[in-house]
């Protein structure tokens, strides 16, 4: 047999097993999990389609900003509760001054924005001193941050910081209360100008949030394009490269946790706009999670990912999470199954592509050894 | 004074926690200059060359005393870019490429060429729009200047090791303030036809106007380019002399302090048994990126040192990576008539093969690991040595490991301040000689060595390749050495094999001639299979 052919064939052997299939597989895996549930569900298409754009428009926002920390080399950055964190601050502080409508909104944009820089430059500076092992630090500083918190608003709320609005703190004075109602800016972007077709009528789409989200892409294409994202990408692939060639790194990662970490803000306050009320302690929790997973879930891994990839796994996510519940109760007679099941794929997606990072990442150790 | 010299290094000290590194030294170059820095490993070259580079881990450890002057002043550089901002430019030893990015993105690496647009004027300079087109011209341009033909958009993974170091220096060169361009070891990963072309470049940039500070352990390389030489010993200047008042036996001895003997060990071969072989490769195929094998044949005899040679990209390291399964791997090997299994080391190293790799810093050593632990580990792990009992639990016997780690420390006089140190800290020819350590400490029939003598200093080379004799003599191992120095496989092998195109092109004498080496180097021996 010729030699190259004999040599090519092992080596295609290794690809098509190693690469090519790994890549695509979990998001097939997905489509391939929604399409039984949706049809186990016996719901109606239009509401399927329906409730999946409102949470694509919801959540996208959140599942983008987690893209560039993943850039510059920095995994998936659970960090973003932080965001999270800056975003409620933000939207607890319009609540208590009665801000409303779109106004109310923007207002609390603009509050968030240098609080999510605070935050995300503290986030920064921890996850500069863990380099290598930014995934496991980001979420327990998301933990910690939680602890803060909920310091913060069960102590100090009402006895160092005063609050003017009566109704939100509990009736002890001291503390939030457990939920804040938004009323005031409740689909303040959703309720711009929503689309509602004719022929379907039972399909709204709102089209101002999904255009933010499209902008959002667009920017964040633009983005990689630039100085500093071409800085990011360098520092993502070799910090020490990047160093040598005069890249300030530690600058460079924290400037993309910065980043990361306002888009957060501007993510949660569009999550809650839509919901309406605003967990107080709750909200924030599994925003990291949730995000994370639903980027995996598109066939993102730890280095690398796109915003087509953060779209494909947010609705591939939010279909399972609208159908898994009546395909559980049709099945299995238990709606409480589909809710598990959900849950136990969340967290399994979560493992599963950290895994396949690892088995790919030790893949290309071999081979860029020998170049 | 102040203008005859583009670069000065003034009376320069460097102290690592009470180690002196550096002890006042002093070099000199004028533009134009080709100028030869040559010392053993731990010498204090990397030192300096770190500081030229103003480093963070020079700064980090309390800077150092004197001055760096450029054109006259008084720079001192404190970061990488300012130092690039004065003209300095490096190509190093381990490529700094970044292997996902293209040629051109690497060669324009934060010096890209931008352009303005809405968001920039807001935001300023860091959001500026890169220019590929610009780019890829400034990158054609720097690789036509070196007479490179490759695509300035190919990405950098997977270019051949000779392609990479060219990108660097277009790198270097696309620099307009260039001015001094420092070669760390540049020719240690070149193949002999590549490294040729390699200095033909150096001097063609020297002619340019551009200092060129060039640091290398092969002494003929040194003698052919430079028009000075320094010649560092234990952190201090010990000659500083014109090239044409130097040969190699002079600077050898300058820099290791000592007479050199010949090399040459005159092998007396003596007739053995011609049919015993230890090894048999059938149709050997390896997968090893850039370094790939296509259906070898050999046999090795047992109690022989045989050498494996060719030019880079051959395919003489896959083959002993391929026989010990570290890449995906096809055909057959048969150790004393009985059939390896393929792709599993483990396999290889319990039936008594040892494997000295040749990137001795990836996958060679555990670097933040001390020296005894390197030594112990696959033994500990292939032949349950230094085991004991407690409780039925196997724990590590660790006085039995730092009792053989001060043997092998006194054997092969690796210098280190004791079998604690980290092998991070070592100097390559000792890092060299811990890698050898293990290996025999699995008790080997079979040493398989690549490239023992890459970026290792003389006085170290002859060492490690006397050591390997002494293991062939002494104990009967049968000794498989891949390098890329020819002198050096003549100088300690029975046989030697030639790689072309993967395949075996001929087996030679070590005494055959030049005639012939070269030829079967370049796959043009004519000659058909001998084994």
């Amino acid at each position: 047999m010729d030699s190259n052919a004999v040599l090519q064939k092992i080596k295609d052997r290794n690809q098509s097993f190693g690469e090519w299939a790994f890549k695509l597989i979990v998001p097939i895996v997905f489509i391939g999990l929604c399409g039984i549930g949706y049809h186990f569900s016996e719901l109606p298409f239009i509401f399927v389609l329906n409730e999946v754009i409102i949470r694509l428009a919801r959540n996208s926002f959140l599942v983008i900003s987690l893209i560039i920390p993943v850039i510059a080399g920095m995994g998936l950055n659970f960090g973003i509760v932080l965001g999270a964190m800056a975003g409620q601050i933000a939207l607890i502080f319009i609540a208590n001054y009665s801000l409303e409508g779109l106004g109310g909104l923007l207002i609390a944009v603009l509050v968030s924005t240098p609080v999510a820089i605070v935050f995300g430059y503290l986030v920064g500076l921890v996850l500069n001193k863990a380099k290598g092992k930014e995934m496991i630090t980001s979420m327990i500083l998301g933990f910690f941050a939680n602890g803060l918190y909920q310091l913060v608003f069960l102590l100090f709320a009402g006895t160092i910081i005063p609050f003017k609005k009566e109704g939100l703190l509990l009736s002890t004075g001291v503390g939030l209360r457990n939920s804040v109602d938004l009323a005031g800016v409740r689909y303040a972007l959703d309720d711009i100008y929503k689309y509602r077709p004719d022929a379907f009528p039972m399909l709204t789409i709102p089209v101002v949030t999904l255009l933010v989200v499209a902008l959002l892409c667009v920017t964040l294409t633009f983005f990689t394009k630039t100085k500093l994202g071409q800085e990011m990408r360098a520092v993502g692939q070799n910090m020490h490269i990047a160093q040598v060639a005069g890249i300030n790194v530690d600058r460079t990662r924290i400037m993309a946790v910065i980043i990361s970490t306002v888009l957060a803000a501007w993510g949660q306050i569009i999550f809650l706009q839509n919901i309406g009320t605003l967990n107080t302690y709750g909200s924030h929790e599994q925003v990291g999670l949730f995000a994370v997973a639903s980027l995996l879930i598109g066939g993102a891994s730890v280095s690398k990912a796109t915003y087509k990839q953060a779209l494909l796994g947010t609705f591939l996510f939010h279909m399972l999470f609208i159908i898994s519940p009546m395909a559980g109760q049709n099945i299995m007679n238990d709606s409480q199954i589909g809710e598990f099941f959900r849950v136990f794929v969340a967290y399994g997606v979560i493992g599963l592509a950290l895994l396949l990072h690892a088995w790919q990442s030790k893949g290309k150790k071999q081979s860029l050894k020998s170049s | 004074m102040t203008t005859e010299y583009l670069l000065q290094i003034d009376n320069v000290s460097k102290e690592y926690s009470g180690n002196r590194v550096l002890k006042g030294v002093t070099i000199n170059i004028k533009p134009g200059e080709v100028h030869g820095l040559v010392g053993e490993n731990g010498a204090g070259k990397s030192t300096l060359m770190n500081i030229l580079f103003g480093m963070s881990v020079i700064h980090d450890t309390g800077g150092y005393e004197g001055n760096i002057i450029i054109d006259g002043n008084i720079v001192n550089p404190k970061t990488p870019k300012e130092s690039m901002e004065l003209g300095i430019g490096m190509v190093h030893q381990e490529f700094m490429l970044i292997p996902g990015f293209s040629v051109t993105e690497n060669i324009k690496l934060n010096r890209e060429v931008t352009k303005d647009n809405l968001f920039s004027r807001i935001l300023g300079p860091k959001m500026k729009t890169l220019d590929f087109k610009k780019m890829g011209k400034d990158g054609r341009e720097a690789l036509d200047k070196l007479g490179m033909s490759i695509d300035e958009w190919m990405p950098v993974a997977g270019l051949p090791v000779g392609y990479m170091q060219f990108v660097e220096i277009a790198r270097e060169i696309d620099k307009e303030n260039l001015k001094l361009l420092v070669f760390d070891e540049p020719t240690a990963v070149l193949a002999e036809s590549e490294a040729d072309r390699f200095l033909k470049i150096v001097r063609k940039l020297a002619d340019l106007g551009i200092a060129i500070l060039f640091i290398s352990h092969r002494l003929d390389e040194i003698i052919e380019i430079t028009d000075n030489i320094t010649v560092l010993r234990d952190g201090e200047v010990v000659s500083n002399l014109a090239t044409k008042d130097a040969d190699v036996h002079k600077i050898a001895e300058l820099m290791v302090g000592r007479k050199l003997e010949q090399t040459i060990i005159k092998k007396t071969r003596d007739e053995r048994e011609k049919e015993d072989y230890i090894l048999e490769l059938e149709d050997l195929y390896v997968d090893m990126p850039g370094e790939k094998v296509k259906a070898l044949n050999l046999k090795v005899h047992r109690g022989e040192i045989l050498g494996i040679g060719g030019l880079g990209g051959q395919g003489k390291i896959g083959v002993a990576n391929g026989i010990m399964g570290l890449y995906p791997t096809t055909g057959k090997i048969l150790k004393n008539g009985i059939p390896l299994p393929l792709n599993q080391p483990k396999k290889a190293l319990d039936s008594g093969l040892a494997f000295v790799t040749e990137d001795r810093r990836g996958v060679g050593l555990l670097l933040d690991d001390s020296i005894e632990h390197n030594i112990a580990i696959s033994a500990l792990q292939i032949k349950n040595k230094f085991l004991k009992k407690l409780a039925n639990i196997n724990m590590m016997n660790e006085k039995e490991i730092r009792q053989h780690a001060l043997e092998m420390i006194k054997e092969l006089d690796i210098r280190c301040t004791g079998p604690k140190q980290l092998t991070r800290r070592l100097s390559g020819g000792n890092q060299q000689k811990v890698c050898i350590a293990r290996a025999l400490t699995l008790d080997p029939d079979i040493v398989l060595v690549s490239e023992p003598t890459r970026g290792i200093d003389v006085g170290a080379k002859k060492i490690v390749l006397d050591l390997l004799v002494k293991l062939n003599k002494e104990l009967g191992m049968t000794v498989i050495i891949t390098s890329s120095e020819l002198a050096e496989l003549r100088s300690v092998s029975d046989r030697i094999a030639i790689v072309f195109e993967g395949k075996l092109e001929g087996v030679l004498a070590p005494d055959a001639s030049d005639v012939d080496f070269g030829l079967m180097m370049a796959g043009e021996y004519g000659k058909e299979e001998v084994s």
